[in-house]
């Protein structure tokens, strides 16, 4: 369980590191998923691209709609709120939840997201925070929605020279609320079942997400826990009952703890 | 009634001598080694269940660092023998010889300045493998047109054993009839540290050096000896700081084989070390079992009888030298547990199956039978309307009978199992759960109570093992004691410590009989060149064997020191007594330093009859039964199921033992602390499933879950102290008990919990998916949903 060999390089500037990714390179913030993916030889990236320091990536920048966060931000900057917040603690909370400290010290929030584990917490909570990742090539920068970013279990639009750089997150009204619940077995294990949502009437807003369903997330038509049930047996059919009553579950107490 | 005793001796609640090193990290494991031009191994592993290998090819340009079975002429394969009758050998390759019979059998093993470098070699090796169909599955295995594991078996059963007392009387009569059937899980043991091991050649000792993350060093010494052809004075066995053994390391490894191998025929210093994934797909198996189980009781639950049949998917290959059929003649055997009842039929099959071998595991299984007999109980009592804990408290061995020999010739000598449930119960305060349970709980969970009464037979030694003609056989324990010339105290043992704290409790032992202070006494274990034969630890079976070792060659020590005392003091030996660290006769006063330096430096002070045996002594013990001294304990568990997820919680755990004279508290504690975490990892959480090819399904921690601090409740303990008749000091063993119960206790607990919704589960671990597919089982509408 050691990783195939590989070049190194940590590139002075963003553009020098855009150019540095190619198809075979790969680029390495936090690494607390590509590290093991590395050592199990699964990602032989013939380079890896040392981002984590890139002042770019570490930047915030707020405007009056919306906060924007450098990707290479690691969850424990969310968690200790170290940063600012337009979600009223939705990130906060959502950050504090991720694996474990060690892992929350190091891993990213852009790393998160390029990873696209379908049961990570961010791809849900931002989902029904409506945020946009914010991905830079060589021609220029693109902001998707999560679920337009996101095209698959560990599958994103992400192409060679192509990077996270930052995530988009609208803030919330005063009167907004939200919830989030997700089912682990044990702590800092990926969830089996999550559910983020987010009502801000003064904004029209009212976004349920049905998250760590092996692949991409799904916002739910669904107003109300019964109708979001038959939703959920509609759309997961080819799901084990247990498991979909385990989506049921999370998506109705999320709905409950937003009452 | 637990001893608190002050100063260090048996009994006293003193810290660990070893902790210090290893808070600091400055432990020596295989890991931390350093030598000049030590090379690392990694070994290429089939990736298929069952096939023919039709060729292999080693990369071009690298032929001299890549090694297959072809290159390792005169080498025997791992080879298990046993008398039990009808028992069929396997021979288990140090690497693949024309088949692969598992995920994970090495194939080619691979030799680099470095582990990374060796894992390039791995995957430049060609291979063409064959596929054959995979056999997965235990009951599938027995099928008349199963695929086979050994074609020249004819079948997949390794052994079939039977037992019968006579069960026909009790099937026609009994008024109550409760029929189960319960599967354990597969799972990997996981010690902190896994396998790993350095090898060399040491020129000057003209030796094969072999520093391995062992239980059984001198065991390891036999085993690689007749593989290798090579003799045994030429080889050494030396373990390092071994960082958890729970069974895994009682094995002869081909891997052990293999790298040993290698320094012998090329003199240089060559080392692997397990990885988590190497342990997780190809490090031996333990637990898998399924029970059939057909129970007889009278109308108040009283069992009379008990007909079981016991699967056991053994994997590909018998291990050395426990062999593939331990766990099924301890499943068939112990399955009666600590009840009293007469008419028992076991039927047991050792079936082989394209998995990673089955290697016993802390508890070896026991957790399987005390999760199949316990749950039993609980079903007994709800078929009999009765409150569980009461019938079992009727049905358990008392305390009057003992000793009691059981009906498969287990010979508990002493104890009283009822009080251990009565305690058990008042701590968890089953009254109050009970009116509890009349309400409804705010957060809408049901809340369930679970108990589990074990035995644990520690330290069983050589009848016991004899008839399973196994090629270990215990028999005796030797220990050496040596009083230095400054008066420090040398203890050396062949057992090994594998984190059971020996290098305190040993040092206890010494103290109690001479007084001299733990700092003073030295505790060497298992290296083969300067400590006695021991066939190691295993078996509950260190702090009885070699306690009693110790304890007998410091006894015969302290007569040496008081008669050469006596001289010194001109007084007579029987006058001379130890207290505080020192050597009194009256008013005068001797240190053991005194003692030393007049053996060792002025002999000419000794008068002309002195005892020239002088002040090392080695003995040997063997406790007045060879049938092994039980301790026993019960575990109670309180949890909540979200009936609505499937979610368990402990809520509450207690755990009453008795290891009769306990020899330091906090070590027992510890013991069943870590034993019932692993345990709460069997109820809940650990699991290693395959696919129908045979593909192992858990590979990382990511599928297989390891219960964490957050998952284990905050255990209570309660002790009972009852000294066996038959060991020294009256101690028992208490090395595996904690991991016995848990699963019999949480799953009791839980179907107490699902009781109102008429659901109930008998398969381990109690997973999310399997509490809710019972839940839907039993309200079939919902399911439809």
């Amino acid at each position: 369980m050691k990783p195939a060999a590989f070049d190194y390089s940590k590139p002075a500037d963003l553009a020098a590191a855009l150019h540095a990714l190619s198809d075979d390179a790969k680029p390495i913030a936090g690494g607390q998923s590509l590290t093991p993916m590395l050592n199990l030889r699964l990602a032989r990236p013939s380079a890896l691209v040392d981002i984590r320091r890139q002042a770019e990536l570490l930047r915030i920048a707020e405007s009056s709609d919306a906060i924007r966060y450098g990707a290479a931000l690691p969850h424990a900057a969310f968690e200790d709120g170290a940063v600012p917040d337009g979600s009223k603690g939705m990130m906060r909370h959502v950050a504090g939840g991720i694996a474990y400290r060690a892992v929350r010290n190091r891993g990213t929030i852009g790393g998160s997201l390029a990873h696209a584990d379908p049961a990570a917490d961010w791809i849900s909570s931002l989902l029904a925070l409506d945020a946009r990742v914010i991905v830079r090539g060589v021609k220029g920068e693109t902001a998707y929605p999560i679920d337009s970013f996101m095209l698959g279990g560990f599958t994103t639009v992400l192409g060679p020279g192509e990077l996270v750089v930052g995530v988009s997150v609208p803030r919330l009204s005063p009167s907004a609320r939200w919830a989030y619940y997700k089912i682990c077995r044990k702590t800092g294990e990926f969830a089996k079942a999550i559910s983020a949502v987010v009502s801000d009437p003064d904004r029209g807003v009212f976004r349920l997400v049905c998250g760590a369903i092996e692949a991409v997330p799904f916002l739910l038509q669904a107003r109300d826990a019964e109708a979001a049930a038959a939703e959920i047996d509609a759309r997961l059919g080819d799901h084990s009952p247990a498991a979909r009553q385990l989506y049921k579950t999370a998506v109705r107490r999320a709905m409950e703890s937003l009452a | 009634m637990a001893s608190e005793i002050a100063g260090e001796g048996i009994g006293a609640r003193v810290r660990r001598k070893e902790d210090a090193r290893h808070l600091l990290g400055r432990g020596r494991f295989v890991g931390d080694i350093q030598m000049p031009g030590l090379l690392e191994v990694a070994f290429l592993r089939s990736p298929v269940a069952h096939g023919r290998i039709r060729s292999l090819g080693k990369p071009q340009g690298q032929e001299d660092a890549v090694f297959f079975w072809s290159d390792m002429a005169g080498i025997e394969p791992i080879v298990t023998r046993s008398s039990l009758p009808g028992y069929k050998l396997s021979a288990y390759y140090p690497l693949s010889h024309e088949k692969v019979r598992y995920v994970g059998e090495g194939i080619a093993m691979c030799v680099a300045a470095s582990r990374a470098e060796a894992e390039d070699l791995a995957e430049a090796v060609s291979l063409d493998i064959e596929e054959l169909p995979a056999v997965t599955d235990s009951e599938a295995g027995k099928a008349a047109d199963s695929a086979l594991v050994h074609e020249e078996w004819g079948d997949n059963l390794c052994l079939v054993t039977d037992f019968d007392s006579g069960i026909e009387a009790v099937a026609k009569t009994a008024p109550v009839k409760v029929v189960r059937e319960y599967k354990t899980a597969r799972q990997c043991m996981h010690p902190m540290e896994g396998k790993g091991l350095v090898a060399y050649w040491d020129f000057q000792a003209d030796q094969l050096v072999v520093i391995t993350s062992t239980q059984v060093p001198h065991l390891i010494r036999t085993g690689l000896s007749e593989c290798l052809g090579l003799d045994q004075s030429r080889v050494r066995v030396s373990p390092p700081d071994v960082g958890g053994g729970f069974g895994y390391k009682c094995l002869l490894q081909p891997e052990e084989v293999a790298v040993a191998w290698l320094a012998m025929t090329r003199k240089g210093a060559y080392r692997w070390v397990e990885d988590r994934r190497e342990h997780l797909v190809a490090g031996a198996n333990a637990r898998q079992h399924h029970y059939k189980v057909t129970a007889y009781a009278d109308e108040r639950g009283r069992l009379l009888g008990l007909d079981a049949e016991i699967n056991v998917d053994i994997g590909a290959y018998s291990v050395w030298p426990f062999s593939a059929c331990l766990e099924a003649a301890q499943a068939g055997g112990n399955l009666p547990g600590p009840y009293d009842f007469r008419a028992y039929r076991a039927r047991t099959y050792s079936v082989a199956t394209n998995k990673p071998p089955f290697a016993p595991y802390r508890g070896v299984a026991r957790p399987g039978v005390c999760f199949a007999i316990e749950l039993t109980i609980d079903a007994i009592a709800r078929a009999v309307g009765r409150e569980p804990a009461d019938v079992r408290a009727e049905n358990l061995v008392q305390a009057a009978q003992m000793p009691y020999t059981n009906v498969t010739n287990k010979h508990y000598d002493s104890g009283d199992y009822p009080g251990s449930l009565a305690k058990a119960r008042e701590m968890i305060g089953l009254a109050a759960i009970r009116e509890r349970q009349k309400g409804r709980e705010a957060d809408g969970r049901r809340i369930g109570v679970g108990f589990a009464t074990y035995t644990e037979q520690s330290a069983h030694g050589t009848k016991v093992f004899a008839a399973w003609g196994l090629p270990l056989v215990p028999g005796f324990e030797q220990a050496t004691v040596k009083l230095l010339a400054d008066g420090t105290l040398e203890v050396r043992a062949g057992i090994h410590t594998i984190g059971q704290g020996l290098e305190t409790t040993l040092a206890q032992v010494a103290n109690q009989v001479l007084g001299i202070p733990l700092k003073d006494i030295q505790v060497k274990l298992g290296d083969t060149a300067s400590t006695p034969y021991s066939t190691g630890a295993y078996a509950s079976r260190g702090i009885v064997m070699a306690g009693g070792a110790v304890s007998k060659s410091a006894t015969e020590l302290a007569g040496r020191v008081k008669r050469l005392a006596a001289h010194l003091l001109q007084c007579k030996p029987e006058d001379v007594d130890f207290r505080d660290g020192r050597i009194h006769a009256g008013e005068a006063s001797l240190s053991f330093g005194d003692i030393g330096k007049a053996w060792y430096l002025r002999p000419e002070t000794l008068p002309d009859d002195i005892d020239t045996n002088g002040l090392e002594v080695t003995q040997g013990y063997k406790p007045k039964v060879d049938s092994g001294v039980f301790s026993y304990a019960t575990h109670a568990a309180l949890v909540a199921v979200d009936p609505e997820t499937g979610m368990v919680e402990i809520l509450d755990y207690v755990i009453v033992e008795d290891c009769g004279q306990m020899v330091n508290p906090m070590i027992v504690e510890g013991q069943a602390y870590g034993g019932a975490a692993q345990g709460v990892g069997t109820a809940l959480f650990e699991e290693s499933p395959y696919d129908a090819a045979g593909q192992p399904l858990a590979s990382t921690l990511i599928d297989y879950l390891l219960p964490g601090p957050t998952e284990l409740p905050g255990f209570r303990i309660g002790h009972m102290e009852t000294l066996s008749p038959y060991s020294a000091h009256g101690i028992k063993g208490v090395g595996e008990g904690g991991a016995i119960a848990p699963a019999g206790a949480i799953v009791n607990a839980i179907n107490d919990a699902l009781r109102e919704l008429g659901a109930e589960i008998g398969e381990i671990p109690a997973t999310p998916e399997r509490i809710l597919n019972a839940i839907f089982a039993a309200q079939p509408a919902q399911a439809a949903e």
